[in-house]
């Protein structure tokens, strides 16, 4: 299990992550080190996680999604856009496995390409929204004064405007056509971060107190690398929940832009495309509605169990992660 | 505390202000009402489309700020402006507030007090089979669109008045075919809303519950409940008054920016189960190159979230001593 975890992304992201502090924290007790039985901290987490059944499930389950998304288009007998003049709106059988749709495409190749995007989309947006979470919060708690102020009020007012109608009013005015969906991720992201960064900002505000802190201050390290080096190592751990948490959220706006037609544009196809296609006719053929559903249930369930368990794994006070160490 | 509720609710104002004049600005340079004449067949004279444009005040060949402050004008006298073919934004406005605050009022309700009873509840009992059933249906919930949720409750549904033969549960509109009887347009209405009621309740069980479990858990093992029970409370009495209470500020908080969310979110219920409601009008205005229908749907929106934002100010207050007593 242990080498399936490396291959996930998020994952490989904290180990380096993690090493630093581990290493920050070794330092400080003195010689720690020498005490050979003593678990790292990134074996700990490694096993506080495993302890979690539901996490390591997801784990598995993204793997498969992942595999799905990326082998399953190649493999599949059927392309997403081949149109089977023999089988319209046909239930599931043994040449399409999960049906066709009105016009005879084959159900199991769309939900394929469809998660293929819904999990770029995902993925995409998270990254951007917690690095600029990070970094905004981060910046404003450390400066304090006006740009936290500034930055504050505009996070004020990302909240009060309501996102998804902006979205909507860019999408329908913006570029048509094939790389809209970046439109899209850029604009997700833009509106996702808000929530994040007050809480990066009143976690560096405890953080920015600290000795090592204050001591790379008056050792004249600029203030940019005083945050990056030594703030936001710090508070990774959140970033990573946050970041994993961020996935399942995009995934879900994605549907909703896109059953009123404002998310990813044909030809291209999402998740939350096919289930708005699917969802007219859900009560009479419920296939086509049923299969990009449960994959999209899912998706989001796993890896919101993925962040559950990291978040216990990673949270020294957890309570939640169980007794011992 | 008077003070500073009122510290809050100016800079609410401005907040508002300024985002709803943000979307102003957006929604009249990106959103082009002109199309709509441009693809008329046969072609209409461009001089009458523009006198039409300008009588509106949609015109895009007028600076965006002049429009801006034609459109501001009217909306300190309390008109919100009108579509291009002559309808009034406020017509539409005060039809569909009523069918938004019918469709989602006593589904976030019973959301949010189901959730928090159940969320306390599975937090005094963790880890038990009660506790992690909980958990596990709400964050499968959580994890599930509401444009899903919906649509499986209308197969389900749709099985369920197949196989017993009563039209129980209805799918589309607010009111339909009525009998004769006594309270029937009362009946008729509640059928009708059964099954959104159910979804947005399920929802806010979900969503709440899962808040106030972790709450509680924080604050069932803070010092101050373990100094009341040393001190002979019964354990439900520390638990409602020292727990639970705490515990209530940040879920305050929270509902107070959920407003808004569950207001858009209510959009899909309301395209699902056919009410013709605010968050439908946002969306149609959109897609129809409507900007002052656009804008005023926002600004309700953000209405919303700031009203929720000064309720949840009020509860704080109400609920934390620190802030009451300062």
């Amino acid at each position: 299990m242990s080498d399936q975890l490396a291959n996930i992304p998020i994952e490989s992201g904290i180990g380096s992550d993690v090493d630093e502090l581990s290493s920050d924290d070794a330092e400080r007790p003195g010689g720690a080190k020498s005490t050979g039985k003593r678990l790292t901290r990134r074996r700990l987490i490694l096993r506080r996680f495993l302890r979690n059944k539901l996490a390591v499930a997801g784990v598995g389950v993204w793997i498969f999604l992942i595999l799905l998304a990326v082998v399953g288009p190649m493999v599949s007998p059927w392309a997403f856009n081949d149109v089977d003049r023999r089988a319209y709106l046909k239930p599931p059988s043994e040449q399409h496995w999960f049906g066709t749709t009105q016009s005879g495409r084959d159900v199991l190749a769309l939900t394929m390409q469809g998660l293929r995007k819904s999990l770029l989309i995902g993925l995409l947006v998270a990254l951007i929204s917690t690095t600029v979470a990070a970094l905004v919060g981060s910046f404003a708690a450390y400066f304090g004064g006006w740009t936290e102020r500034v930055s504050l009020w505009v996070v004020d007012l990302l909240l009060v405007i309501p996102s998804f109608f902006l979205i909507a009013i860019l999408v329908t005015a913006g570029p048509q056509g094939g790389s809209s969906w970046l439109l899209l991720v850029l604009l997700l992201a833009a509106f996702s971060w808000v929530l994040s960064a007050r809480v990066v900002r009143s976690l560096t505000l405890s953080v920015k107190e600290r000795e090592y802190v204050l001591a790379a201050r008056f050792m004249g390290l600029a203030a940019p690398k005083v945050i990056i080096r030594h703030i936001l190592p710090n508070i990774s751990s959140l970033l990573i929940i946050d970041a994993t948490l961020g996935i399942g959220g995009a995934v879900l706006a994605e549907t909703t832009l896109a059953f009123f037609g404002f998310g990813v544009q044909p030809p291209d196809t999402s998740l939350g495309t096919l289930i708005a296609e699917g969802q007219r006719l859900a009560t009479t053929f419920p296939w086509i509605f049923l299969a990009p559903a449960s994959v999209l249930v899912v998706m989001v369930l796993s890896v919101n169990a993925i962040g559950d368990g990291l978040r216990d794994a990673l949270d020294p006070n957890s309570s939640s992660g169980g007794k011992a160490t | 505390m008077g003070k500073y509720l009122l510290r809050r609710l100016l800079n609410y104002a401005i907040l508002l202000f300024v985002a709803v004049t943000l979307t102003y600005f957006l929604a009249a340079t990106q959103l082009n009402p002109r199309g709509l004449f441009e693809v008329r067949n046969p072609p209409l004279d461009p001089a009458s489309i523009e006198a039409t444009l300008l009588q509106y005040n949609l015109s895009d060949r007028v600076p965006v700020h002049e429009r801006w402050w034609t459109w501001f004008t009217g909306v300190l006298q309390g008109d919100w402006g009108y579509t291009v073919d002559g309808g009034h934004v406020n017509d539409e406005i005060k039809r569909r507030m009523w069918v938004s605050l019918r469709l989602v009022t006593v589904g976030s309700i019973l959301g949010i007090v189901l959730g928090v009873a159940l969320g306390a509840w599975t937090a005094t009992r963790q880890y038990r089979a009660s506790d992690r059933a909980a958990t596990v249906g709400s964050l499968l919930i959580l994890a599930t669109p509401v444009l899903v949720i919906a649509t499986v409750l209308t197969i389900l549904a749709t099985k369920f008045n197949q196989a017993s033969g009563i039209r129980l549960f209805e799918f589309t509109g607010e009111t339909g075919e009525r009998g004769t009887y006594p309270l029937a347009a009362l009946v008729d209405r509640g059928q009708h809303l059964l099954l959104p009621t159910i979804a947005l309740t399920l929802i806010g069980i979900a969503s709440y519950s899962r808040i106030q479990r972790n709450l509680m858990l924080d604050t069932l093992g803070a010092d101050y409940v373990r100094t009341a029970r040393a001190k002979g409370l019964r354990k439900q009495k520390a638990v409602m008054k020292h727990a639970l209470r705490t515990a209530l500020i940040p879920t305050g908080t929270y509902f107070a920016f959920s407003v808004a969310t569950l207001f858009t979110g209510a959009t899909i219920t309301e395209q699902i189960f056919t009410f013709h409601g605010m968050g439908i009008y946002g969306v149609q205005s959109i897609q129809q190159q409507n900007v002052h229908g656009t804008v005023a749907v926002t600004a309700f929106a953000g209405v919303c979230t700031l009203t929720g934002a000064v309720l949840a100010d009020v509860m704080v207050a109400i609920l934390d001593p620190r802030v009451r007593l300062s």
